[in-house]
């Protein structure tokens, strides 16, 4: 359904725009209907990158992104918004989603403005009541509040609602609910569960890998800008190949191992080492265009070694 | 995880659970109840609403025609003339009545002027960025370089400014460039917030949502920007005024005292006909960035001195 | 019993605000033993960081309106800005949330360590041999003295920080979501340097402050549950992880997410509600309103008592007294 084809992303940075900052490097995954994707990495991995060049918030330097076949940067006027029907997204932030100085529930007033501006008031409330019910929320409860007023977890669910309003079947999920409170991030996880049941198809970005193995199918880790390893997610987590996957499943704090049994079990080098090593040499040199190859291990299974 | 700062997460517990149609009512009367208990933004108002009081007011308490010499030369104030006569023999209370109407309305005029470029240039340039941005930004630095006021003595000198409305209109072109660099600059970190993003998503354009997203959240910032402009406009235009480059057709306060030193009223000891021009103009202009500090102060709830 | 570094003994302190006093910390009663890590858990708004930050009285909002703290065996003057100045970076130490942005970016890192030592009345030259090998032990280059801030990731600054603030072997430290911001490879090198800084007897005991159980699990000693403004569990941290008592603690711990849980196979669920507000907050336990365990006793605020040894918690419904 979507399609990444080889997508790079390349920032001018210096005084005149004289260097150059690789961001993603030669990604190409897939999404379909239906499934939750994981893109894990840590800061400067690229993964939100990826996500904005899918919602067409930035433009790709080189490589494809097809949907449903037609490629996304050739959409001009009014396929960007059919574009937007079909493909939404969700940010971290839930506070820096809604402008401080309005109502809340502007953000979907904003969608009938666009997409549903025809129809009748009445017909367009039992619309958002739906919508807000689906999410979990109680009409009476948020509408006519100001951001402030709600909690984190409303607002976050109530951009998934306005998701939900228009017929997306791609939804961009970037780090959502990182900034949530313990005792509602998994609340808001168990939504996005039930609409990959419904058939939305879910591009899942984050940093914690525990949230990627417990709600996606599929799981692609990046670092630098660069799949090091994807697949199915019981095998990229069970049986994990990359030295990088390796390295974060021993550094992700389990509750019930200690760390030390994590790095036996999966052989994985010593976090401080691995930190101090990459601080050393820094990112990859600029010339290192061309990331390692994807070599396929086993059925769904694909690690970069090389 | 919150990551709002301990006493904002403390303190959003508190406006939550009141009745929660107070919260838009309780934010505009918050900034009300500090804005009439802020003395620099009362004191600087009560100077400029005076002042403009007697410039509305003033021409019609008085018969006297600035312009028209009368029998009593140089002689100080009476009940006469309230304010004195100049040398030549008009009258002082006419000449700072319409003078500082003049005054006002420059300002206003100018104020506007610049205001209008300086959003259009800063807006344009903090949205788009880019090559955009560049070009823009040159432009304004090159004319904030320019020193604004010898440009304007000699286009005055070779243009003859014949009306009010072509000084303003001068000083309002030179006058632009801070204001546009400064609403850049809030523009940018505006145009990097998430709900900006989510608006595109939502189909809106460029224009559209600079014009509804960003600029309400910057309104106090445009008022102060409103302000400052219309007092650096008078004293720009007293200055004017007082190398003789101003309308002369038009009596202005810089103008009063560009005649009152030709005929060495500070040597002859006419103190009334200097002193009243030279408080006109330091009253409004210094009235105008009181209120601007003090405004700033109410809007901007970190810098209350509570 | 071992000897006891830190003894809280029921600490109130309230944020004054334009709408009355907000209750961030409201009779909390602890101690810390000589060479424990204790963690400080809880959710966004339970008090955890105003609790930190009052025993080394860095806010200047915040009022002490009852308890006392000691720090071994001497009353600490936590209601006192200045007099708490000579305690500060010496006795008691802390590594404040956002530390890491917060350095001056316009000073090297090496000139800054200077100047807050020498405002501290410590010469730079004496402890400059120990400070030099602190930041090898946490694998920080001495280059790092000469760059700025701007220069450094997000892990580097925070070691940094983190050896900075225990440089004079002070009896308590404090830290404050010191691993939050940060990647998970970098988060584990910063925790381990943590336990390494107590091995080493740089710290004697340390209160790791954070919304991270698991994090705690690998790392603390034990663990303490804030909720409201309130204590709600303490225990050493195996217990708290694999056998809590007290209902909140209980359903957090259910709610989180672990590498080899799946959603198909076993659904989480996460605690309906919200914290009450702390401005006005209901009478009795404060989780009473979201506590499917909540009877008539509890609009009674329930003591904080010991149901084994060293686990203590403040419940009707799971320790009676």
């Amino acid at each position: 359904m979507l399609a990444l084809d080889n997508i790079s992303k390349t920032y001018k940075v210096g005084t005149f725009g004289g260097g150059r900052l690789v961001a993603v490097r030669d990604v190409s995954l897939e999404i379909e209907p239906g499934e939750v994707v994981s893109l894990i990495g840590e800061s400067g991995s690229g993964k939100s990158t990826i996500g904005r060049m899918i919602l067409r918030l930035s433009p790709a330097t080189a490589g494809t992104i097809r949907f449903d076949g037609v490629d996304i940067s050739g959409l001009k006027g009014r396929r960007v918004k059919e574009y937007y029907r079909s493909v939404q997204g969700v940010f971290q932030d839930p506070f820096s989603s809604y402008n401080p100085i309005f109502k809340a529930d502007r953000v979907l007033s904003l969608i009938r403005d666009t997409y549903f501006s025809g129809m009748r008031r009445a017909e367009w409330n039992d619309k958002v009541a739906d919508s807000l019910e689906a999410v979990g929320l109680n009409p009476g409860d948020c509408l006519s509040k100001y951001p402030h007023q709600l909690s984190g977890g409303q607002l976050q669910r109530m951009l998934l609602a306005r998701a939900l309003l228009l017929d997306i079947r791609i939804l961009v999920a970037d780090e959502v609910i990182s900034m949530l409170d313990a005792s509602t991030r998994v609340d808001v996880l168990n939504l996005l569960g039930e609409l990959k049941e419904r058939g939305l198809g879910i591009l899942f970005i984050t940093h914690d890998l525990s949230l990627g193995n417990y709600i996606s199918e599929r799981a692609v880790i990046l670092r630098h800008g660069s799949i090091v390893e994807m697949g199915a997610t019981e095998k990229v987590f069970g049986n994990p190949l990359h030295p990088y996957t390796k390295m974060l499943i021993a550094s992700v704090p389990h509750l019930h191992k200690k760390w030390d049994q994590v790095e036996r079990e999966v052989g994985a080098p010593d976090a401080l080492e691995h930190v101090v090593r990459e601080e050393r040499t820094g990112e990859p040199a600029a010339g290192d265009d061309a990331a390692p190859p994807l070599k396929q291990v086993d059925d769904d299974h694909f690690v970069a070694l090389g | 995880m919150e990551t709002a700062e301990p006493q904002a997460e403390v303190v959003a517990g508190t406006v939550v659970a009141p009745a929660p149609s107070a919260a838009p009512k309780r934010r505009r009367s918050e900034t009300l109840y500090f804005a009439f208990r802020n003395r620099k933004l009362l004191l600087g108002l009560s100077v400029v609403f005076f002042m403009l009081l007697v410039a509305l007011v003033g021409p019609m308490l008085t018969d006297r025609d600035p312009f028209e010499f009368y029998d009593q030369l140089g002689q100080p104030p009476s009940k006469d003339h309230w304010l004195g006569t100049t040398a030549p023999g008009q009258d002082v209370f006419a000449q700072f009545v319409y003078g500082l109407r003049a005054s006002f309305i420059v300002g206003a005029v100018a104020g506007c002027v610049a205001a209008a470029i300086g959003m259009a240039v800063g807006f344009a340039g903090g949205y788009r960025g880019g090559v955009v941005d560049e070009i823009l930004s040159m432009l304004t630095n090159v004319v904030l370089v320019i020193p604004t006021i010898a440009v304007l003595i000699v286009v005055s000198a070779y243009l003859s400014v014949g009306s009010l409305f072509s000084e303003a209109l001068l000083i309002g072109l030179t006058s632009w460039p801070w204001a546009a660099r400064a609403i850049r600059a809030q523009t940018f970190s505006l145009a990097s917030r998430d709900f900006v993003s989510l608006a595109r998503l939502s189909g809106q354009s460029g224009w559209k949502i600079v014009v509804k997203e960003i600029a309400p959240n910057m309104s106090s910032y445009l008022f102060l920007t409103f302000i400052l402009l219309f007092g650096s406009s008078v004293l720009i235009a007293a200055t004017l005024d007082f190398l003789g480059l101003g309308p002369p057709e038009v009596m202005s306060l810089g103008q009063m005292l560009n005649v009152a030193v030709s005929n060495s009223a500070l040597q002859l000891s006419m103190w009334w006909w200097f002193i009243a021009p030279g408080v006109g103009i330091t009253a409004i202009v210094a009235g105008l960035y009181v209120m601007n500090v003090g405004l700033d102060e109410v809007f901007n709830p970190r810098l209350r001195q509570t | 019993m071992n000897p006891v570094t830190l003894n809280v003994d029921n600490l109130r302190v309230y944020y004054r605000t334009l709408r009355g006093d907000v209750k961030a910390v409201d009779g909390v009663t602890f101690q810390v033993a000589d060479g424990e890590i204790m963690g400080l858990a809880g959710e966004s708004g339970c008090g955890k960081s105003t609790l930190g930050k009052s025993l080394i009285r860095l806010d200047g909002r915040m009022r002490h309106v009852d308890g006392r703290v000691d720090l071994d065996d001497e009353a600490l003057p936590i209601d006192d800005m200045k007099a708490m100045d000579k305690y500060r970076f010496k006795k008691v130490s802390i590594v404040p949330q956002y530390a890491m942005s917060a350095l001056n970016p316009t000073r090297k890192v090496g000139k800054m360590i200077e100047e807050l030592l020498e405002s501290r009345g410590v010469r730079f030259e004496n402890v400059r041999p120990e400070l030099e090998r602190r930041l090898s032990l946490v694998g920080l280059s001495l280059d790092v003295l000469g760059m700025y801030p701007i220069e450094l990731s997000g892990g580097m600054k925070q070691r940094t920080v983190m050896v900075l603030s225990t440089l004079l072997n002070p009896a308590l430290l404090i830290a404050d979501e010191i691993t939050s911001a940060l990647d998970v490879s970098t988060q584990k090198a910063v925790a381990e340097t943590l336990v390494e800084f107590r091995d080493r007897d740089y710290v004697k005991s340390t209160i790791v402050i954070t919304h991270d159980l698991a994090i705690l699990y690998q790392i603390a000693d034990s663990i303490l549950v804030m909720y409201a403004g309130r204590l709600a569990e303490k225990a050493p941290a195996d217990v708290i992880i694999e056998s809590p008592r007290h209902p909140y603690t209980r359903l957090l711990i259910s709610s989180l997410p672990e590498v080899g849980v799946r959603y198909e196979e076993k659904r989480l669920t996460g605690i309906p509600g919200r914290p009450p507000p702390l401005l006005n907050p209901p009478s009795g336990c404060r989780f009473r309103h979201r506590c499917p365990l909540a009877f008539e006793k509890c609009v009674e605020q329930p003591p904080f008592v010991e149901v084994e040894p060293n686990h203590r918690v403040a419940c009707w419904a799971t320790a009676p007294p």
